[in-house]
């Protein structure tokens, strides 16, 4: 038996002999030895953990960030998928330093912001991207009846909206719980007979309304910009009472549209005192809903990966990353 | 468990020889409480349903939100949460230097230290010591289509966490499965943990680990091993307690130790049931992948919610397919590798020397790939190519086309079933004045299972009430009682099917093992282009995910009917269809309340992610909860709901199942926990 394994295990050894002698020269090897170089020359960036929070247009604003800091200063990016409730939880813990774009959390300020609690997130400022929230029908629907974009003729139409789910009442369409929302509210205060169903996620309200658009059925819902979805139907928006400095200050009485919000970004305190090129590049990171549009549409309709479509973008747009980097 | 609590009831006649008959069946009563229940809805509608708008919240709630930001506050201070954050951290640089080895690149490396060939090669080797060549032969085909499909560092990152958490569950659990075999009042108290774990929808769990674990692995690595821990307990107890009493009296009577007992004897006895749980643990760790990954946790889980966040379903069931395919690899490895000393015993297999000599020159043939992986770009990472794309798209397309073709079909069943069955019992239990549920919930728990069943509804009632969840608690329980009649008229079709033909079974059970598998994200989307976000998606989800153990168990109850019977009553000139319902189904009655059991549980644990797809209740409160901090408290009250929902139902079901006049009074109890354990995977 020992004779037999030896000459196995001997003409094993001869053929790994050959193998090896064919590849010498190890293409690893030259890679490691540039990344050692690239760290040594450009200082070390350390590596910065973003927070993806579970919208396509906010993986734009992060891969894109990302992209930037990689390649200009060999940054380490550790995406993070979270909601942003847990996201704020990390900035104490050292697990999330950055969250590119907040859409307002009054709640979260209280708690995590210096002035309110316990000082472990900062505002960093604005996106330069704006959030606009408010009600939406599909497109067909605002063509074949255009009094429709107008709230004070919703309850002429509450019979055509309704659906297993609300009996009599019109069906008014909710969204995933952690975006900010006051549509039960609005609809009692200004006394339309509908009934809210919170679809639960983007997934479900964008299977939804273009599930509508195609077939032509009646819905209205909670929608906003920026989306890609835009690129793809052009869902248009009811008009709701205007908005008014403190309309939505106690929750229980909204009878007014949605502001539009100035996006943040928002960072951990601990990883901002850092200082370096990652936290100036945060700072002053800004584009416009278009921009994130392209890259979201890149990323959703085009299938591509979030990197490659951060990548593409950055190439296609120097003049705005160069202005990031002066 | 303790026998039937319920006196014995004195029967008029002998001992009935098949199925038994009650002097007034249980369904009369039933049918009187209903009638008697209709009645007075019927006038007091719509009264005390103690409905409240979403956002409401109670006192109660904030004082939850409350302790959560206390928690958080006190972080840097507080002993326990220093501790789980340690331990949690202890978690994470398992995970990460694991990672380092075979998924990401170990910087400054651009790849990891171990490449996709030396990785594969190792792991072909293993299963080939281990399992013998088919297995091997299975395991490298699954690997290449990890990296073929494009998801390499997703596959492997999945195998580190499941090897992690399965690693500790073994740690903590066998010691635990001993206590229990060993000891009655032992297996009482920690059976009711693993209710518990087991009732709990997996979703609500992620709130406190998250709290005291943090995110990513570590939050990753507790919340799996919570779900995986239970199976191994659960079935390693039972085989430890179901060895010979003779055999260890035997050996007992030469003097042995209770440690060289339990390694000499029981353990080693106990050796296959052993393995058998740790597969079901094993399992249950994958079907935590999706869900982990909402708190960032490395693997496979990653790529699907990522791709339902883009509505692109394709690029959801590619991933999804992967953790299947490593559902079953491991599931034959492990299996394959418990039985390979029987198949050595019958002289069948490579002789031992034979053995050797493959496995050295295939070693030998392992460390070439290694080092190959260590310096080669191409054996260190998968060569990028666009096939998990084209399977993604034809998927699309196919969905598309099929959403176009039966969509308006769908939508005619969704709003049947909905004006049918879900409206009219929404409408009599959620706008009944609670009292008036309540009381015609006890009503009907005592019929079914007398004071067994009594005790804890009463318990769970008060919960609810309590925790202020009662209407959306009856919304809720509306849904699962559809979901699970449906699952039940599925079940009896299929199961009596598969049971009494060979062919049908061979063909239908791979197709229950994938719905068994199949992370319920990946269907939900398809599912809701169908339905539109409705109380019917979340329902057509939980049959999807429930269905499959229910036709397992009734199909192996309906064989398991004696062939002789059968015969007997087939000499009597019976017809299939009397066959069938006179004499097969009948006998099987204890399969069939077993299989609504884990129906209604199965169905139960889909509700919350029903929430995220249009059918509010409990489902929407929990993933508010989950969402908005100022929230939490009302998530987590909702969590303790479903939970006593859970339990309320199944003690309903276990008991009216042990109610009967049958021999085997205490069997079905048992047989539930067991088959919970096990149902949830690959049979």
């Amino acid at each position: 038996m020992n004779r037999k394994r030896g000459a196995g295990l001997l003409g094993a050894a001869a053929v790994a002999a050959m193998v090896l002698a064919g590849c010498g020269d190890s293409s690893i090897d030259k890679e490691t030895k540039a990344n050692e170089d690239q760290q040594a020359s450009s200082g070390d960036c350390g590596e910065v953990n973003m927070a993806v929070n579970p919208w396509v247009g906010y993986e734009a604003d992060a891969y894109v960030y990302g992209a930037v800091a990689e390649q200009e200063f060999g940054c380490k990016m550790n995406y993070k998928e979270l909601k942003e409730d847990v996201s704020w939880q990390g900035f104490g813990t050292g697990e999330v330093d950055t969250v590119i774009e907040d859409w307002g959390h009054p709640d979260l300020e209280k708690k995590f912001f210096a002035d309110q609690g316990d000082g472990s997130a900062s505002n960093v400022g604005s996106l330069g991207a704006e959030g606009i929230i408010g009600w939406y029908v599909p497109p067909w629907l605002a063509k074949e009846h255009p009094d429709i974009l107008d709230y004070n003729n919703l309850n002429k139409y509450a019979k055509d909206f309704a659906t297993s789910e609300t009996g009599s009442k019109g069906q008014f369409l909710g969204a995933d719980p952690s975006y900010v929302q006051f549509d039960e509210a609005i609809i009692s205060n200004l006394g339309l007979d509908f009934q809210v169903v919170f679809s639960g996620s983007e997934a479900a309200s964008i299977t939804a309304f273009q599930k509508a658009e195609k077939d032509h059925t009646f819905l209205i819902g909670y929608f906003y910009e920026p989306q890609w979805l835009f690129a793809d139907i052009d869902l248009q928006r009811v008009a709701l009472p205007p908005y008014t400095d403190g309309c939505q200050d106690d929750p229980a009485k909204v009878a007014c549209d949605y502001p539009t919000t100035d996006l943040q970004k928002v960072a951990a305190t601990k990883w901002l005192d850092e200082g370096g090129p990652a936290q100036d590049l945060f700072k002053k990171f800004s584009w416009t809903n278009d921009d994130q549009n392209v890259v979201a549409k890149y990323i959703s309709e085009d299938k591509m990966s979030p990197e490659d479509a951060a990548a593409k973008w950055v190439a296609d747009n120097q003049d705005k990353v160069d202005a990031w980097l002066s | 468990m303790t026998a039937t609590a319920a006196p014995p009831r004195v029967e008029p006649g002998a001992q009935p020889p098949v199925a038994p008959r009650e002097a007034t069946p249980r369904a009369v009563w039933a049918a009187l409480v209903v009638v008697a229940w209709v009645v007075v809805w019927a006038v007091t509608k719509g009264t005390d349903t103690l409905a409240r708008p979403i956002r409401e919240r109670t006192d109660l709630m904030d004082r939850l939100s409350g302790f959560r930001d206390d928690v958080i506050a006190s972080r840097d201070t507080n002993p326990i949460i220093k501790f789980t954050y340690a331990l949690g951290d202890k978690f994470v640089s398992a995970v990460d230097w694991l990672q380092r080895m075979v998924s990401e690149p170990n910087f400054p490396r651009p790849v990891p230290e171990l490449g996709w060939l030396g990785v594969t090669a190792v792991a072909v080797w293993i299963a080939l010591a281990v399992a013998g060549w088919r297995i091997a032969v299975l395991v490298a085909a699954s690997f290449v289509s990890f990296g073929l499909l494009g998801f390499w560092s997703d596959a492997m990152d999945l195998l580190i966490v499941t090897f992690v958490s399965v690693a500790i569950v073994v740690v903590i659990g066998m010691p635990l499965a001993v206590w229990i075999a060993t000891s009655r009042r032992a297996d009482r108290v920690v059976t009711v943990f693993l209710d518990l774990a087991q009732t709990m929808p997996t979703f609500v769990y992620l709130l406190p680990i998250v709290l005291f674990f943090g995110i990513g692995a570590s939050g990753a690595v507790v919340c799996t091993l919570i779900y995986a821990l239970p199976p191994l307990i659960r079935i390693a107890g039972h085989g430890i307690r179901s060895v010979s009493p003779t055999t260890i009296e035997a050996t007992d009577s030469a003097g042995q130790t209770f440690l060289q007992r339990l390694f000499k004897v029981q353990l080693p006895m106990a050796r296959s049931t052993i393995v058998v749980g740790l597969n079901q643990s094993i399992m249950a760790a994958l079907s935590m992948a999706t869900l982990a990954s909402y708190v960032d946790g490395p693997g496979l889980g990653k790529p699907v919610l990522n791709a339902l966040t883009r509505v692109d379903i394709g690029g959801a069931f590619v991933p999804g397919m992967l953790i299947v395919v490593m559902a079953i690899m491991l599931d034959r490895t492990v299996t394959a590798a418990s039985q390979r000393r029987d198949v050595a015993a019958h002289g069948e297999g490579w002789s031992t020397r034979t053995r050797r000599i493959v496995l050295a020159v295939t070693g030998v043939a392992v460390l070439v790939c290694i080092y190959e992986s260590r310096q080669a770009l191409w054996a260190a990472q998968f060569p990028e190519n666009q096939s998990g794309r084209w399977v993604a798209d034809r998927v699309n397309s196919l969905t598309g086309w099929v959403v176009d073709t039966i969509g308006g079909f769908t939508e005619g069943v969704k709003n049947l079933v909905s004006s049918v069955l879900i409206d009219p019992l929404q409408s009599l239990l959620a706008e009944s004045p609670w009292w008036l549920a309540a009381v015609a919930i006890l009503a009907l728990a005592w019929v079914f299972g007398r004071s067994r069943a009594i005790v804890p509804t009463v318990v769970c009632l008060v919960g609810i009430r309590l925790l202020d969840f009662w209407h959306d608690a009856m919304v809720t329980l509306t849904m699962t009682l559809v979901g699970t009649a449906l699952v039940m008229v599925l079940a009896v079709v299929f199961g009596v099917w598969m049971a009494r033909s060979r062919r049908v079974d061979l063909l239908i059970r791979p197709l229950l093992d994938a719905g068994q598998t199949i992370p319920p994200f990946v269907y939900l989307i398809p599912v809701l282009a169908l339905f539109g976000p409705t109380r019917f998606t979340a329902i057509v989800a939980g049959i999807v995910y429930a269905a499959p153990a229910a036709i397992k168990l009734l199909a192996d109850g309906v064989k398991n009917v004696s062939p002789t019977t059968v015969e007997a009553s087939r000499s009597t000139g019976a017809t299939t269809w009397q066959e069938i319902t006179k004499v097969q189904l009948p006998m099987a009655r204890g399969a069939i309340v077993l299989a609504a059991n884990q129906g209604l549980l199965y169905v139960l644990a889909m509700v919350v992610i029903g929430g995220l797809v249009g059918a509010g209740a409990l489902g929407y409160d929990v993933v508010l909860g989950f969402s908005r901090s100022e929230e939490w408290g009302r998530g987590a009250a909702a969590g303790v709901t479903i939970v006593l929902l859970g339990v309320m139902i199944d003690r309903i079901t276990r008991a009216a199942a042990d109610y009967q006049p049958q021999t085997a009074a205490t069997r079905p109890g048992r047989l539930a926990a067991r088959n919970r354990a096990g149902a949830a995977t690959v049979g």
